[in-house]
């Protein structure tokens, strides 16, 4: 199991070995190519992302400071919301103007930054739900048990195969709303598995859950991997983005900036300036220190002059 | 005191027509709210479509009683359509605004008097019942046991009106026990996490108002063929407000909720009405007069509602661990 895991890994990065660390750079087997997605909310442009590809089989991180547009440009691609102008294609095929529920089908199924577990649903409920071509969700098909209860027994037996992978097997019968933060994170990540998705997209699957489930959530991210699935998902946390992606993507004010695997991409300068330099505490020498202030301090004189001339 | 004649008017009422009708738009808005979360306050307009659909097919067209009961189902569909496809896209709460407008403006339409000749404006219609009473297995005469009395006509509605009530109660159980239901559930907890699960929420919330509003529609016809006549002011919003406070307390998202809500909502309003007009004239309570009871009536409905939503929020039926839920 742990050979084969590193296996997939070791794929996963041979993969990108060929691919330039430059924003748009092509990928030897995309799963998803997106072109010129744009979404204006009135004057403030919120994503304007030229050219991705996303790899197939390997888990990408899409990374950026607050505001560049991710959570956005997560609901273009999954219909969540209209984009003004853009296509991408998944599997080769469209899929912009597609409805959401459409998208899902396709097999590219996404999570929610805000965990929507259904509450007032037992745990076990929750997950049959994601279960696709269900006959008992026809009306008339409905109201004859024996038409449909067989293919919910065999969506039971697989929902509970998941729950025990995500240890939530004991809290079948439990109200989701009961669920610590964690849980739900967990429960949502296995429903959205019900799908049977070709691509996971979780939007920030880290937030509000606490260190002790942070490894065993990052390990059913690998895992997902390890079942040939492709993930794309946004985060804070560096150190998670560093642990477990293969390829890293940057955004800022809507734009992709750069491109790289994780061990590199944080030492591209335009990442630095648009992301790290501002929250990391960047090792600075003294001299750059130094420098940093001169230039600070020049660029304010050069426009402070103007002001003491006109007053002048 | 008269306690004989209090307690068999409010048992009357207790299974009586208005409790028939109240159970069925009630079943009706469970579909809606309790299931589905779509916050109808237009039920009457439902009602309202059922009743005229039927007595404008008899009364103004000459048409045979089946037609008539045919254009009130075609009739709610139609405006359930009607009212989904522009406010299901949207959030709930103007959802709400839109019904509440739509159900006004079906009362307005049949009250006016331009369209007098159809709708018959402000006296409504009559003389539609006849085929309907034809039916009637039993002879003329008064039926009952105990305290509680019927006529022959009024036994009929109510054998009709039961039956559709059971009916109603059982299509409603076995598809809320389905994955149809499951997914109704889904939505009214959260939609956007249904939609990410490939489901089209659009076409089940309209397929939720459409069915509330057939057994809505039902509601009408019984509310029209009780009282051998149909009035615009009968499906005013009031209405509604009555159907969802037998919602309430009954218990939201439970089958057998409305039906045990309105039983109860007609009995003690009843009661308490008959109670307090007898000791007025015993001269018991002497401070207000007989016209006075009415109103004051309703004041301690409200009242007791408002009891009702602080000690016992989730209704008789209701779950206590689902209210917990949303104090999280």
């Amino acid at each position: 199991m742990h050979a084969e895991t590193v296996n997939r890994r070791a794929q996963a990065q041979a993969a990108f070995a060929e691919v330039a660390p430059e924003p748009g750079a092509p990928k030897p087997d995309p799963i998803l190519v997106v072109d010129d997605v744009i979404r204006r909310f009135g004057g403030l442009t919120a994503v304007d992302v030229k050219h991705v590809e996303i790899q197939r089989g390997s888990i990408t991180a899409l990374i950026g400071p607050n505001g560049a547009g991710k959570t956005t440009f997560f609901n273009q691609l999954t219909g969540f919301d209209t984009a003004d102008a853009g296509t991408w294609t998944f599997n080769g095929r469209q899929l912009n103007g597609l409805p959401a529920h459409k998208v899902a089908r396709q097999g590219m199924v996404r999570t929610f930054q805000l965990t929507k577990a259904l509450s007032k649903l037992t745990v076990l409920e929750n997950m049959r739900l994601g279960a696709q071509k269900q006959r008992g969700e026809n009306f008339f098909r409905a109201l004859v048990s024996s038409l449909w209860q067989g293919q919910e027994d065999e969506i039971t037996v697989r929902a509970e195969e998941l729950l025990e992978r995500f240890k939530l097997d004991k809290k079948r019968d439990d109200f989701a709303g009961s669920l610590s933060g964690g849980q739900r994170k967990l429960l949502e990540m296995a429903r959205a598995l019900m799908v049977g998705p070709e691509l996971v997209m979780l939007d920030e699957p880290m937030a509000g859950v606490n260190p002790a489930l942070t490894q065993s959530l990052l390990g059913h991210v690998k895992d997902l991997r390890e079942q040939g699935m492709t993930v794309l998902f946004v985060e804070h946390d560096m150190d998670m983005v560093r642990d477990i992606s293969d390829w890293v993507i940057v955004m800022a004010q809507g734009a992709v900036i750069a491109e790289g695997p994780p061990d590199t991409i944080m030492a591209d300068p335009r990442v630095i300036d648009a992301y790290l330099g501002a929250h990391h505490d960047a090792p600075l020498t003294v001299a750059e220190a130094e420098q940093q202030l001169h230039e600070a301090e020049a660029e304010l004189e050069a426009e402070l002059v103007p002001e003491v001339e006109e007053k002048a | 005191m008269d306690w004989e004649l209090i307690f068999s008017r409010a048992l009357s009422a207790g299974i009586g027509t208005e409790a028939v009708i109240y159970a069925l738009a009630a079943i009706g808005l469970n579909i809606h709210f309790g299931y589905t979360g779509l916050l109808n306050f237009g039920q009457a307009g439902f009602l309202a479509v059922g009743a005229y659909g039927l007595a404008t097919t008899i009364t103004t067209f000459g048409l045979p009683f089946w037609l008539g009961v045919t254009v009130g189902l075609v009739g709610a569909v139609l405006f359930a359509l009607l009212l989904g496809i522009p406010t299901l896209r949207l959030r709930a709460d103007y959802l709400a605004i839109v019904t509440i407008a739509a159900a006004e403006i079906v009362r307005l339409v049949v009250r006016s008097v331009a369209l007098r000749g159809t709708f018959g404006g402000t006296d409504g219609l009559d003389s539609f019942s006849g085929d309907f009473y034809a039916l009637n297995p039993y002879s003329p005469g008064s039926y009952g046991f105990w305290l509680i009395k019927f006529d022959h006509r009024t036994l009929w509605v109510l054998t009709v009106g039961w039956i559709l009530v059971a009916a109603a109660c059982a299509v409603v159980y076995l598809v809320m026990k389905s994955p149809w239901g499951r997914v109704l559930k889904a939505i009214r907890e959260d939609e956007d996490a249904v939609r990410s699960l490939g489901k089209n929420v659009f076409s089940y919330k309209m397929q939720a108002l459409v069915f509330g509003g057939v057994v809505g529609s039902l509601a009408g016809f019984l509310f029209a063929l009780s009282r051998a006549a149909t009035q615009p002011d009968l499906f005013s919003t009031e209405l509604t407000f009555f159907a969802y406070t037998v919602l309430i307390l009954g218990g939201a998202a439970r089958v057998a909720g409305p039906v045990v809500g309105a039983m109860i909502f007609w009995l003690l309003l009843i009661l308490v009405k008959t109670g307090m007009e007898e000791a007025v004239n015993h001269q018991v309570i002497t401070f207000i007069t007989v016209n006075q009871v009415g109103s004051i009536n309703y004041m301690l409905v409200g009242l007791g509602l408002i009891l009702l939503l602080i000690y016992r929020p989730q209704g008789i039926f209701g779950d206590k661990r689902e209210i917990a839920l949303d104090a999280r």
